[in-house]
């Protein structure tokens, strides 16, 4: 074994991947965050089309998108080893367990937590970025250039009232997931200082609050549009 | 005080082994929980029955022998180690659920007795600075700022019992090793041997067989000595920088 | 056989260098021919291992613990003493020599003493070396404290957890050797006797605890680190493990046991708060620089008092009395741990005790805490104001703490000469294990001292001496002595597991451990001792047709670890009670009520008792013969103590 696969499969080197791949998902979040709040811009969805475009577009974008994909999958992918392996070493559980006295809820459960996410990211991507790019899709002319009308495709998603709840409840699940792995992953990295966690915590709680929320509102804002 | 004890019993590692629930009567609140332990046992002894087996010795909160998963929590309700645990902290009539610590790499001997030789193989693996008796510079010849033997301190408190492995939901014995790596990364002693001493120990504590951390914090939670999770993020920069910079292949 | 030293000649000062040089040295390519058994892994028995291993010998080492970590050395709580002089305090090798030759009443070796004055330095290089993390001032160097008295300020320590830090500092080398597959390590491995081939000792015989299989273990030399046997009275602050197996099974193969009646009594510990109590928890001696020891002045308002008729904190001013600051007024609380300890239980006896079993003395810090503030006082206890109010329930900065002494360390032991070898050729006693440096009363942080010095740096160099003569051919297991020696100890085990009686071992324990308490305690007298040798002989016959113990040999059974033990407590008992009978004087922790001052002090009888007495065990119920090591004092004058 070279020093790298080596080092990549200690439990370690497992961490270190997940919270490298999980930085990165936070970030991507915060991109498609910005680009998708342009939903809610009373333009009739054209700085959204235009966006999407230039998305669909863009070699560095398109790059980012595969190394995206790549990240979502190694998280998962090591995230499964490490519970089999956290799994295998405690093969005999307890009878009882006061584990709420020692540590938070989401802390425990990120393999649920992120179980959930992957469904729905799954589902939305079905929704969305499999119909946009391989489905048939209406176009709509801006300054006689033809777009994509990504908006229409996605506010006809948002006027179902089963799919919108399903897309806050998920960001639920995003929040508890985020409000542990954002400062876990600083943990892992080995980044705990006495004058900066305090603060890196506060932000993780803030973000893990923030993100989804606004994640949150674009659908149901749509939905009351739509009514 | 009188209690309903559920006890797990084991006859010997390949036995499968259950719960036994014991009554026991007359319990002082001022009696320690291992010292409750013992009047369960005289009595059980006197009836012919086989006491109950549990690792313990110095019973005051030192030594790191004694270990009991008590309702849930390793040590009992209480930062402390079972030994220094006392009946006031129970009250009358309630149940008690007492198991071994359970951890693949801390099979069971018998009982509640669990064997943590594996603690002593990853300090085996590196857990010293490498100098014979003798031959050694004078002890001021080392100023260390008084901060860093603080932190350094804070690391080597570590008893050794093994409570941040049974409260780990992963069975993960990153508090413990990262707290002798972190005592010898912050000293000065300590720097010669850094970089092979952080991979090796992780490499051991790997091999066996303890699981990985979630950063849940459980451990330092339940640790008796109050041993911070720091000490496993410092652990995480001194092996990552070992493996990236170090010449072992 | 006339007791030999083998105190080298010369002036005191040059004695060990001119011994080191006068040993016989083994070749290098010689030393891994060399088996040496170290049973015990405290902190004598893993400084031992790692620095004989580092050497080159091959090392097996023995503990009855699953880790060697877990050796009592762990729970030393104060600190280690050393000759560094680092606070330019007027201290010295000569100084701590003498300090404590004194402290321990003028009964121990002048050339062993100095030579642990001598080495005393050498062992803080070598911990801080290791990585110990000694406390340390704000430039940088190494913080010291005066300890128990001490004028000078030599006392190294890592906040209350020396003995901890030190001991894993030995363990961290001696896990380094195990590593380099120098040192084979047999964990949860109790010794049960030495074997002994033409009269030297040449090996162990082992009982695994978890499997019960007796193994038998060879070596060109056998050390035993095996630690001090204070728990022969039951309660005691040592380790509900600690015994003295190992130590009494080579005493019976022919090791003399020296001063077994030396023990120490600790004036500050948590008070016994019932029958269930199984062990006596010690708080650190500093207290009493800023606590106050009190009793109410009479019988009546002590008996108020336990019955709950008034509150402590009632009691006013004058209707207390601070007995020590009373009759010590220029030492006042600090007085050493045997006259603080013998006073408290003067009063408790007059029936001025308090606490419900009236066995307990105030030690209170209102006063401290009105003078310097809670803070100040939280800074520097509040570690062990904590562990008291954990244990006790109550909390000391409203009432008074209460303590009363306990049963601590054992400055008697295995009998050895100048290179720690016992009476058998080959066999070697280290640290508590030896009847040591300590003489009648051990000074505070000298006991981390004196077994990290007898592993780290006297045994290197005296064993090999003895090595150098001994021929390196490999010592074979299956010679008759140790199948013998095997066969001796299964008999034992199936013995006791036939008797099948109605009392539990800890029943025995617990009757011992009360005898020896009243009678061979903090007060002894002729007449007790007689009474209790009667009581024991009796307490050894109802042991062996009624204990109990229950399983079998073949798996974890603790009962059966438990009454081999008790057994031989049983036995040092005994031979404890004669000692104690046969010194008619009062030293250290050894006090006669027949030999004191007209005010009740400690009356030492230089002319007479100044020697070491070292017992040979004569067989089965025979009265152990007495042998005396005349102590010869070249360099320090005898003093009385006095504190007044």
């Amino acid at each position: 074994m070279s020093w790298v696969t080596k080092t990549l499969n200690s439990t370690l080197g497992k961490k270190l991947l997940m919270a490298l791949t999980g930085l990165f998902l936070i970030l991507f979040l915060v991109v498609h965050l910005v680009g998708n709040l342009q939903l809610l811009l009373p333009d009739e969805g054209e700085a959204f089309n235009k966006y999407a475009e230039s998305m669909a577009t863009n070699p560095f974008i398109r790059v980012v998108s595969i190394g995206n994909f790549a990240f979502i999958l190694l998280h998962v992918i090591y995230s499964i080893l490490l519970t089999r392996h956290n799994r295998k070493s405690r093969p005999i559980g307890y009878a009882e367990s006061a584990a709420s006295t020692n540590s938070t809820w989401s802390s425990r459960n990120m393999g649920i937590l992120g179980t959930v996410i992957l469904i729905f990211l799954l589902v939305h991507l079905k929704g969305f970025y499999y119909e946009i790019k391989f489905g048939e899709m209406p176009f709509i002319d801006y300054e006689g250039v033809s777009y994509k009308n990504v908006f229409a495709i996605v506010a006809a998603a948002y006027s179902n009232v089963l799919y919108v709840a399903f897309y806050v409840v998920c960001m639920g699940f995003l929040a508890f997931h985020l409000s542990h792995g954002f400062a876990s992953a600083f943990q892992t990295l080995g980044l705990n200082h006495v004058k900066y966690s305090p603060l890196i915590k506060k932000v993780g709680i803030g973000f893990s609050i923030l993100v989804p929320t606004l994640f949150a509102l674009i659908p149901v804002v749509m939905y009351i549009q739509s009514l | 005080m009188q209690l309903t004890l559920k006890i797990w019993r084991q006859k010997n590692a390949s036995d499968k082994g259950g719960f036994v629930t014991y009554p026991v009567k007359d319990v002082s609140k001022d009696m320690s929980f291992l010292e409750m332990l013992d009047v369960l046992n005289e009595g059980l002894i006197e009836k012919g029955e086989d006491p109950v087996h549990f690792d313990h010795d110095c019973r005051e909160g030192i030594c790191g022998t004694c270990s009991l998963y008590i309702n849930g929590k390793p040590h009992g309700p209480l930062q402390t180690t079972t030994c220094q645990l006392h009946m006031r902290s129970f009250s009358d009539g309630q149940t008690i659920t007492i198991e071994p610590w359970r951890a693949k790499a801390f099979p069971i001997v018998k009982d509640l007795v669990v064997n943590r030789s594996a603690f002593d193989r990853i300090i085996q693996a590196g857990g010293y600075v490498s100098v014979g008796t003798g031959g050694v510079p004078d002890a001021n010849e080392i100023p260390i700022p008084k901060n860093i033997a603080d932190l350094a301190m804070d690391a080597a408190q570590c008893i050794g019992c093994g409570a941040c492995v049974a409260a780990c939901k992963n069975a993960s014995a990153m508090l413990f090793t990262s707290a002798k790596i972190s005592q010898l990364a912050l000293l000065p002693q300590g720097q010669v041997e850094r970089k092979t001493r952080a991979e090796k120990m992780v490499a051991q504590m790997d091999a066996e067989g303890f699981g990985a951390c979630t950063n849940t914090g459980a451990c330092e939670a339940e640790c008796p000595k109050g041993i911070s999770i720091t000490n496993i993020a410092r652990m995480n920069r001194e092996y990552f920088s070992a493996v990236l910079s170090s010449e072992n292949i | 056989m006339i007791l030999d030293s083998k105190i080298p000649a010369g002036p005191l000062a040059e004695k060990w260098t001119k011994h080191k040089f006068n040993s016989k040295l083994v070749n290098p390519a010689n030393k891994r021919k060399y088996e040496v058994i170290v049973v015990g892994t405290g902190l004598a028995g893993a400084s031992a291992a790692a620095s004989l291993a580092e050497l080159g010998y091959n090392v097996k080492a023995f503990t009855f613990h699953d880790s060697p970590r877990r050796a009592h050395s762990i729970a030393a709580q104060g600190g280690i003493n050393a000759a560094k002089n680092y606070q330019n305090d007027g201290d010295s090798v000569f100084r701590l020599f003498y300090d404590t030759i004194k402290g321990g009443d003028y009964r121990a070796r002048e050339a062993n003493v100095y030579r642990l004055a001598e080495v005393s330095v050498k062992i803080i290089d070598q911990c801080v070396a290791q990585g110990v993390p000694f406390a340390r001032e704000y430039g940088g160097l190494l913080a010291n404290r005066s300890f128990g008295g001490a004028q000078v300020s030599r006392t190294f320590y890592a906040r209350g957890q020396t003995g901890q830090q030190l001991l894993l500092g030995a363990y961290s080398a001696l896990s380094r050797q195990v590593a380099n597959g120098k040192v084979k390590l047999y964990p949860r491995s109790e010794m049960m006797d030495v074997v002994m081939i033409d009269g030297h000792a040449r090996g162990i015989v082992t009982r695994n605890l978890i499997t019960g299989a007796v193994e038998t273990h060879s070596g060109h030399a056998v050390l035993l680190c095996t630690g001090g046997y204070g728990n022969v009275f039951y309660l005691s602050t040592n380790a509900m493990g600690s015994n003295v197996t190992a130590a009494w099974r080579a005493h019976k193969r022919g090791a003399y046991f020296a001063n077994p009646c030396f023990t120490q009594i600790h004036p500050t510990c948590i008070p016994v708060s019932g029958d269930h109590q199984s062990k006596l928890t010690l708080m650190s001696e500093s207290l009493r620089n800023d606590g106050r020891v009190w009793v109410p002045a009479t019988k009546e308002t002590a008996e108020k008092l336990r019955k709950g008729q008034v509150k402590v904190n009632d009691i006013k001013e004058e209707d207390r009395d601070y007995f020590l600051e009373r009759k010590y007024p220029s030492f006042g609380n600090l007085v050493p741990r045997d006259v603080a300890s013998r006073n408290a239980k003067y009063v408790c006896d007059e029936g001025r005790g308090v606490n419900e079993t009236g066995e307990a003395v105030f030690l209170d810090f209102r006063e401290a805490v009105k003078r310097d503030g809670k803070s100040i006082i939280e800074s520097k206890y509040g570690n062990l104001f904590d562990m008291y109010k954990q244990i006790t329930g109550e909390d000391p900065y409203e009432v008074p703490m209460m303590i009363y002494p306990a049963v601590h360390y054992t400055m008697g032991g295995l009998w050895v000469d100048y290179n720690l070898m016992t009476t058998i050729p080959g066999l070697y006693a280290l640290g508590e294990a030896n009847f040591s440096d300590h003489g009648a009363n051990r000074l505070g942080a000298s006991a981390l001292m004196q077994g990290l010095a007898d592993g780290y740096f006297v045994i290197p160099y005296t064993i090999g001496d003895y090595l150098a003569s001994t021929p390196p051919k490999p010592v074979d297991t299956t010679h008759p002595e140790f199948e013998k020696a095997a066969a001796e100890v299964k008999s034992r085990v199936e013995q006791l597991l036939k008797i099948k009686g109605k009392k539990t071992v800890d029943y025995f324990h617990k009757k011992l451990g009360k005898i020896m308490w009243n009678e061979c305690g903090m007060a002894r007298s002729a007449e007790g001792l007689k009474k209790a040798k009667a009581e024991i002989k009796q307490l050894k016959k109802d042991f062996w047709s009624d204990v109990k113990v229950l399983g079998t040999n073949e798996e974890l059974n603790h009962s059966l670890e438990k009454a081999h033990r008790v057994a031989d407590f049983i036995e040092l008992g005994e031979l404890m009670i004669d000692d104690a009978l046969s010194r008619e004087e009062s030293c250290g922790g050894h006090f006669r009520e027949e030999y004191q001052t007209p005010e009740g002090e400690a009356l030492r009888d230089d002319e007479n008792f100044a020697y070491v007495a070292a017992w040979k065990y004569m067989g089965e119920n025979q009265e152990e013969e007495l042998y005396k090591e005349p102590l010869i004092f070249e360099n320090v004058k005898l003093t009385q103590r006095s504190y007044k």
